[in-house]
């Protein structure tokens, strides 16, 4: 099934809030970006930065009190944010799936895992025999014998849970998979491989993927392009290596500050003093300013607005507007 | 004891440290081997890494140097005196207050009951540190200025729960240094808090032993971190210790296939030029019940020889202060 | 590696509104709606236990009128088959059930308490030896052990308290044990240990503050339970039933075939105030379930958005067009 053009995702300008008792917490702040066919676009972020509920966001999974308050998630024509229940079932998991962080939470631990890919194909349609063929199809391109389909979830190791997982996510041979810190609960030896198979699925397959992490170093082996994420906004947004290269916003060199390397000089990296902030009450102006170490007076004041150094590598800092950095 | 003896001998010294859990039931006993044979020492002012990935049996091993659970077999040595022979049943309070721990979990470490100060005043107290209230509350000031905690009263008058993760476990470490100890455990200080604020906590350690001269035994999974802060490495695997030496030889002289694994897979942008010519090791972590003679790495190793699946290798010395636990060095 | 059970203390800072130390759990309790009906109907009786003499138109014991009045203006609840007034048994009966109630209540709990701690953080022969104690105590049937003693002990009120004590201390302790087991596998009780914190103090001042909801709930149970075994004690006759309480004056309403008289105002008062007083001691369970299971707090905190914002479908995220403010 090759994808057509019509499976680039284009989020603009989306609002998630959650509308809770201490005040409106503004999670996502008017996020914009697009995943063309064959991407891997990375979103990277710390708490708070509201790149796990863009994942949950883009396929209407969040539960109240949390709603979309603006902004649209165009996706093969469609806008995701106006599609009423029924046209949700049919999107979910055959235009976009997702990939959970922890796959005993995406696991049901009282069925075999069989039966919970079975449950996905036989939902939308295919019939007990078709889901069969297709379950020990699906094992053999994730890498794991099928011999294993007949295990409970706790009968795996974490390494083959995650395989599975990503088995059911790509049930339906969907042109988008999201996936939300899939290898963050993984060992570092465990996680290169889940990549490295994910990567020849992609090859296979021709899916696109929305990666997300908070591990930047991950991100810039794996990914096409990044955007970096703080308080609920985008504050820049590059291809991979580019991105590596030449970093433009404070947070984003911060962020690389904040990775000791296992080879080359031993240097004394700093972080980011402070924390993220609250979302209720978030700082004015930049939201960064108040850990910003080249912050200065209109920081404080007045927003940002997204500055685009080249067509695909643009910023959201007030440094840029002046003159910027090299 | 003469001063040349203090500087050779090592503040802590372990000896073919095991620890075996009972799991099954009574018909079919059986036993998780999580720690097999460690053997490490400790020097004053240093900081040892010991890095693996989960159930490698890093955090049991320094469980059992805290004296948090009972040993198996083997000998902890601590200052010279074999502490498991002298206190065997439990820690005495003079080992309590020169050896100290802190938790991963810098949620889970703080009782969300009690503030900041009684956290904090507790040890001063029960150490005898201080008398009174108010010499204790400036204690506990001192304190959180040590781990840069500011401003110390409205911090010491906090509960755990309006503290960021990252100011939690500062105070996880200012506990710790309440005691003025001479070695802390940290286990895996760091992998629970955001990124951008691990590194002023790692800072911080670091900063301690240059200015106190503590010695740390640093616990991680992240072979960069190891790097960043350790003097030296020791690579655990499936409860044994496979290799080990100062941080520089482990990184750039690794000898043990299971540590080239582990420094190939770690994804560092940096270091594309890295040549990943070990061959492929397939498969997972063995299971640590009643485990197969032999090293454990065995199943996996892309250059596994009979003799591997029958003895465990003893170490063998590869250069100064470097040493690896494989039968491929065996012959040379 | 997270621990992921937080053993219902209320103090996980991750679900939803902390609540930052069981004081402040005991305030926030005292504005939940439940809480409050529970507490006003509460200090009502109380308040009429301690005023019963100023309350009580008549002495309960004296015989004031003819036999099974119904209620009137001169016997506002009527008289018992023995001619006496009914209102003034009510109030002065009062005073007996919720001494018994409550004294029961607390020593039941406390010795639960006692028994928990020690059997859930001293492992091995001891938790062993107190374990099995608790357990025989759990499994005698308890209404044929509360009546062999009763029958056997001279009758009065200390009796009561002793024997329904004895039976009701098992429950809180088993319940007490097992949190004790989970809290005590927590990193901050470890971090006490390295700190050299000694047994008691970890047990009572680190460990104890945590189970203040737990503490506060068993209290409740066993109140409800030692009022509702008072009076099914005191309805069978095993107590001394000159003494005017609730429990008693079923008895004499039973006794005197209240049912065939149709002499309802005999029985039906008390029974409503013990059901009564149970039932405010139940709704302050309930506020403290409320407040200590975030799951229950958060459930209500989401209907409330979805009245506010008219929200109907609670399947997929919801997309508001208007702006909020």
């Amino acid at each position: 099934m090759n994808p057509s053009n019509e499976s680039t995702l284009d989020i603009r300008d989306l609002r998630v809030n959650y509308l809770t008792t201490r005040g409106i917490v503004k999670a996502v702040n008017g996020v914009s970006f697009q995943v063309k066919p064959g991407e891997v676009v990375g979103l990277a972020g710390e708490s708070g930065s509201g790149k796990s509920t863009i994942a949950h966001a883009l396929l209407r999974i969040l539960h109240p009190p949390a709603v979309i308050s603006g902004g649209q998630a165009l996706f093969g024509g469609q806008d995701i944010m106006k599609m009423d229940d029924a046209e949700l079932e049919a999107f979910r998991w055959q235009k976009i799936s997702i990939v959970f962080q922890s796959a005993m939470n995406a696991l049901n631990p009282v069925m075999k895992i069989r039966d919970q890919l079975a449950d996905v194909m036989l939902h939308h349609g295919i019939d007990k025999a078709e889901a069969a063929r297709r379950s020990v199809e699906l094992f053999n391109l994730v890498g794991i014998e099928p011999a294993r389909l007949d295990s409970y979830p706790h009968q795996l190791s974490g390494g083959m849970r995650q395989r599975a997982v990503i088995a059911i996510a790509l049930a339906l041979n969907p042109p988008m998979l999201i996936m939300d810190e899939p290898t963050t609960a993984l060992d570092v030896v465990v996680q290169k491989d889940i990549l490295e198979q994910i990567d020849l699925l992609r090859k296979q397959l021709g899916f696109s993927i929305l990666f997300i992490t908070h591990d930047l170093s991950l991100l810039v082996e794996i990914s096409t392009h990044i955007c970096i994420m703080y308080a609920g906004e985008i504050v820049e947004k590059a291809p991979a290596r580019r991105l590596f290269e030449r970093p433009q916003h404070p947070y984003t060199l911060g962020l690389m500050n904040s990775f000791p390397s296992i080879c080359g000089d031993k240097q004394r990296l700093t972080g980011i003093p402070g924390s993220p902030p609250d979302l209720v009450t978030p700082p004015s102006g930049c939201k960064f300013h108040p850990r910003c170490p080249r912050a200065m007076n209109i920081c404080s004041r007045v927003a940002p607005v997204t500055t685009q150094l080249t067509p695909d590598h643009s910023v959201a800092c007030h440094l840029i507007g002046n003159g910027g950095q090299q | 004891m003469t001063t040349k003896d203090h500087e050779t001998t090592p503040l802590l010294e372990v000896r073919g440290l095991s620890k075996e859990f009972p799991v099954g039931h009574f018909l079919n006993p059986k036993k998780v081997h999580a720690v097999e044979d460690a053997s490490f020492a400790v020097k004053r002012g240093q900081v040892v890494a010991l890095v693996g990935e989960s159930g490698s049996g890093k955090t049991t091993t320094l469980r059992m140097i805290a004296r948090l659970i009972p040993v198996t077999r083997g000998e902890i040595f601590f200052k010279g005196t074999n502490v498991v022979k002298s206190e065997p049943r439990q820690a005495s309070l003079d080992y309590r207050r020169q050896v100290q721990y802190i938790f991963q979990d810098p949620f889970a470490s703080l009782n969300a009951v009690h503030t900041i100060e009684h956290h904090l005043a507790r040890p001063l107290i029960i150490h005898k540190k201080a008398f009174g209230r108010q010499e204790v509350h400036e204690h506990v000031c001192d304190l959180l200025e040590t781990v840069e905690l500011k401003p110390a009263d409205v911090i010491a008058s906090r509960y755990p729960h309006q503290l960021s993760g990252g100011q939690r476990q500062r105070v996880a470490i200012a506990r710790a240094l309440a005691v003025d100890p001479e070695l802390i455990l940290a286990d895996e200080p760091i992998s629970m808090l955001d990124v951008s604020i691990r590194m002023g906590v790692l800072n911080l350690i670091h900063r301690l032993k240059e200015e106190r001269g503590i010695s740390f035994i640093y616990i991680t999974h992240d072979l960069a971190s190891a790097r960043y802060i350790g003097d030296d490495i020791i690579v655990m695997y499936a409860s044994h210790m496979v290799e080990g030496g100062s941080s520089d030889a482990i990184m750039s002289q690794s000898t043990h296939p299971y540590t080239k694994l582990l420094l190939s897979a770690v994804p560092d942008p940096r270091a594309s030029l890295r040549t990943d010519k070990n061959g492929k090791a397939r498969g997972e972590v063995p299971s640590l019940i009643d485990p197969p003679p032999g090293c454990p790495f065995a199943a996996r190793c892309p250059y596994v020889k009979p003799v591997c699946r029958k003895v465990m290798p003893a170490p063998v010395t590869v250069a100064e202060n470097h040493w690896v636990r494989c039968h491929l060095l065996a012959g040379k | 590696m997270a621990q992921t059970t937080d053993c219902n203390t209320p103090t996980s800072s991750r679900h939803g509104k902390p609540v930052s130390t069981q004081i402040e759990l005991l305030k926030r309790l005292a504005t939940q709606p439940k809480a409050i009906i529970g507490l006003v109907l509460l200090i009502l009786f109380f308040l009429m236990a301690i005023f019963s003499p100023l309350l009580a138109p008549y002495d309960p014991h004296q015989y004031v009128g003819l036999a099974n009045q119904a209620p009137s203006a001169e016997h506002w609840l009527g008289t018992t088959g023995q001619g006496q007034d009914v209102f003034s048994q009510l109030v002065y009966g009062a005073r007996v059930s919720l001494f018994i109630g409550f004294t029961v209540g607390i020593l039941s709990t406390l010795l639960g308490l006692i028994v928990g701690l020690i059997s859930g953080y001293l492992p091995g022969l001891v938790d062993g030896v107190l374990n099995v104690f608790t357990n025989v105590f759990l499994l005698i049937p308890g209404l044929p052990l509360l009546i062999t003693l009763a029958s056997f002990l001279p009758q009065g009120m200390v009796t009561v308290i002793l024997v329904l004590t004895f039976t009701g201390w098992a429950w809180p302790a088993r319940t007490f044990r097992s949190q004790m087991l989970c809290l005590r596998e927590k990193d901050f009780v470890s971090a006490s240990v390295v700190s050299g914190e000694g047994m008691p103090r970890i047990v009572f001042s680190e460990i104890l503050p945590n189970m203040l909801s737990l503490v506060m709930s068993s209290l409740f149970g066993a109140v409800i339970y030692a009022i509702g075994s008072d009076a099914g004690l005191a309805f069978l006759g095993f107590e001394n039933v000159n003494v005017i309480s609730w429990g008693t004056m079923l008895y004499w309403a039973s006794n005197s075939s209240a049912l065939l008289q149709e002499a309802w105002w005999t029985f039906l008062p008390p029974g409503l105030c013990i059901a009564l007083v149970s039932f405010a001691t139940t709704m302050l369970i309930y506020a403290m379930d409320e407040l200590t299971n975030p799951r229950l707090r958060s459930e209500k905190e989401i209907t409330r958005v979805l009245k506010k914002y008219h929200i109907t479908s609670r399947r997929s995220t919801p997309v508001l067009n208007e702006p909020i403010e």
